[in-house]
């Protein structure tokens, strides 16, 4: 198994015949993913890297069984995207486009309320089930198939992550990039409990970075009922307050959301906290070890080091 | 972005809000003209994007157009100092002239984006004239919120709601109930990020104004808005900030001595987190974005060796799609251009980062290769002790 995508998925490409969708479409078939249809308004009934173009979402679904969509539309058409998405049923949808303004998110969040679609994104590296599918822009050749299960607001830092965790001998079994933006779909929580249920999943690493607060209700929940070790690094400890860093969401506002507090929250939640991220993955290495839950066997760990 | 408060005021007005009459003066002798017209009695206010003006001597009230012509020869030029200038401060080049009000209460009024709730939201609160996060610590049932439905945007019942709570009554709750519905539509309508009225004013004859006012927008939303795009004061910002933003490179400047050069914004936190952990501080932050082209690293290597600060430079890139041949000669190139005048650690990790290794090694110029970010961190930090 794996959460989210797998050999079953079968992908419509919003914005295939663009420039930036047609290079990843590309790099996505070459890695396996079923990439049924693509969709770019007035361009229906053409045929672009061998896959069918449709004028609508709707359109696809029906004519090729897609059930899951990828994003590659320009930041103002974006929002416009995902609802079309949603509208014809398709189970998930990884928005890959950066520069969505904030107010298009909000929209967007609430016509989803009601809706099944689970969206993944915006301006994220996408969705990675290794050895299986692959929708978004990650180098597919750094991952490989394995039990380590990772969800980040970052793209080339979960490379990184992914790398050490290749590197160390361990694979993933699906790697999400949930977005740098204020406003995304889904996020920690609702990740960690597909990766609670998931039998193929032994550890989690949790990535995040400044700004907000979902790592801090990430831990609440991990605390309170997630049954598997997670590893957790927070990206910006010398970031100074008020600055955008890079990334839209990743903002010290108002003296809230330092990685100070987000660490102090995950370390309290039993959470194995790489203070550097080069240690992130022999922290997994660790935690795949002793196999329980972190707070515990840390503890225990902790007192042995004292004795010496 | 950020806009001054003259801007924030102009846009405000467009939708209704109430603000006290004023007009801009980059000369003492238009500050005169204006008091002449609207005081005499006018308020003179520094514009600069830092709050705390009141304390460093960037607002006066003078009561004739003779003492608004000296009070601001002295206010246009000076150096202005407040608790969010940093110690440098900032050079004060216009004044917004308002006429003075009889201040029956001081309120406070915020709009922002709540992430957790994923909509917009109305703060209100009695206290006013304070900085709201202090109230937020100490009287936090001083604050009244009230969360905006996307669909529906801000309704009337709760403009309503929320000023009752506010204690107005009579034509103050009629204008109150009118200045917060108009907010909010400035703020949708402008794609803020942020909008803050405060003190929010009620005079004595129940008019409600803006005072203060603070507008913080959108990044990503700045192009459906041209109007607003163009307040952008260049003035405000750090030279290199400028030039970075000129190639759509995100470049913030810091206190620190290693420079860094990074693509992607969550590994360029990351690679300044290890610098401060290896014993360093980073000069800045600059993301060259995660697809890296080789036009992105050439300008982005000008702008971190032209800050003076920089003893010694990392660049970290994991190039994942991006082939890190491609990147290496765009260093070796970038730095033939420029000149490689400081110490340079160059860490690639990628695709074909072999090939990119020795083309670094084949340039003849004297780059330091790294194969982990520790490493790179490490060696980069031992050359500016």
């Amino acid at each position: 198994m794996s959460i989210l995508i797998d050999k079953k998925t079968r992908l419509v490409v919003l914005g295939i015949t663009g420039g930036e969708g047609t290079f990843h479409t590309q790099k996505m078939q070459e890695y396996g993913t079923k990439v049924v249809a693509g969709m770019t308004p007035g361009k229906g009934g053409q045929t672009h890297l061998g896959v069918p173009v449709f004028n609508t979402v709707a359109d696809a679904v029906k004519e090729t069984g897609a059930n899951a969509g990828a994003i590659f539309v320009p930041p103002y058409a974006a929002a416009d995207a995902i609802m079309e998405c949603a509208e014809a049923g398709l189970g998930l949808v990884v928005c890959i486009t950066e520069g969505i303004p904030t107010f298009d998110m909000i929209k967007v969040k609430a016509y989803l309320r009601d809706k099944t679609t689970r969206l993944i994104g915006p301006n994220t590296p996408g969705v990675i089930s290794p050895g299986k599918c692959k929708i978004g822009i990650m180098p597919g050749a750094i991952h490989r198939p394995g039990r380590v299960g990772i969800i980040s607001r970052s793209g080339t830092l979960t490379y990184e992550a992914v790398d050490q965790v290749s590197q160390l001998g361990f694979g993933q079994s699906t790697a999400i990039g949930i977005g740098g933006d204020p406003i995304v779909g889904l996020k920690y929580i609702e990740l960690l409990k597909l990766f609670g249920e998931d039998d193929e999943t032994d550890a989690v690493i949790l990535i995040g970075e400044i700004g907000g607060t979902a790592e801090e209700e990430a831990a609440a929940f991990i605390k309170k009922e997630f049954p598997k070790p997670v590893v957790g690094f927070i990206a910006g400890q010398t970031a100074p307050p008020g600055r955008r860093m890079g990334h839209a969401g990743a903002i010290i506002a108002g003296g809230k959301g330092t990685a100070a507090e987000k660490m102090a929250a995950l370390k309290s939640a039993g959470v194995h906290v790489a203070k550097s991220p080069a240690d992130i993955g022999v922290m997994v290495q660790k935690a795949l070890e002793t196999k329980t839950r972190p707070s515990k066997k840390s503890k225990a760990h902790a007192k042995k080091t004292r004795k010496k | 972005m950020k806009i001054h408060e003259y801007q924030a005021k102009q846009i405000l007005a467009k939708y209704g809000v109430q603000i006290p009459r004023g007009e801009v003066a980059e000369t003492p002798d238009k500050a005169a003209e204006i008091a002449q017209r609207i005081g005499p009695r006018v308020v003179l206010k520094a514009q600069i994007h830092a709050g705390g003006r009141g304390k460093g001597g960037g607002i006066k009230v003078v009561n004739s157009p003779q003492e608004a012509k000296e009070t601001a020869s002295k206010m246009i030029g000076m150096t202005l100092v407040t608790h969010q200038t940093g110690p440098e401060g900032k050079v004060v080049k216009r004044l917004l002239v308002e006429e003075a009000l009889d201040i029956a209460r001081e309120l406070y009024l915020g709009l922002v984006i709540d992430r957790a709730r994923e909509a917009a939201v109305v703060m209100a609160s009695s206290e006013g004239g304070v900085e709201i996060e202090k109230v937020a610590a100490e009287h936090p049932e001083l604050i009244f919120k009230e969360y905006v439905n996307p669909a529906a945007g801000l309704a009337s019942f709760q403009a309503r709601q929320l000023a009752f709570r506010l204690g107005l009554s009579g034509e103050a709750f009629k204008q109150g109930v009118k200045f917060i519905s108009g907010l909010y539509r400035a703020f949708e309508g402008s794609d803020a990020s942020l909008a803050e009225i405060n003190p929010l004013l009620v005079t004595k004859q129940g008019g409600v104004l803006a005072l203060d006012a603070k507008m913080n927008f959108d990044d990503n939303a700045l192009g459906r808005h041209p109007d607003i795009a163009a307040m952008r004061d260049l003035n405000e910002e750090s030279p290199l900030e400028v030039e970075a933003s000129k190639y759509n490179l995100n470049y913030i400047k810091l206190d620190g001595t290693v420079g860094c050069m990074v693509n992607g914004a969550g590994l360029a936190m990351a690679t300044m987190d290890i610098i401060m952990l290896s014993g360093g501080m980073p000069a800045n932050f600059l993301d060259v974005g995660g697809g890296v082209s080789e036009e992105a690293v050439t300008n982005a290597f000008k702008i971190l060796v032209a800050d003076k600060d920089v003893k010694a430079a990392l660049i970290n890139i994991f190039g994942g799609i991006v082939r890190c041949d491609l990147v290496a000669s765009g260093i070796v190139k970038a730095a033939k251009e420029v000149g490689l005048k400081i110490p340079l650690v160059v860490r690639l990790k990628g695709t074909n980062m072999e090939e990119g290794k020795k083309i670094l090694a084949a340039s003849g110029m004297s780059f330091r290769s790294a194969d982990t970010m520790k490493e790179a961190a490490e060696k980069v930090v031992a050359l500016v002790k």
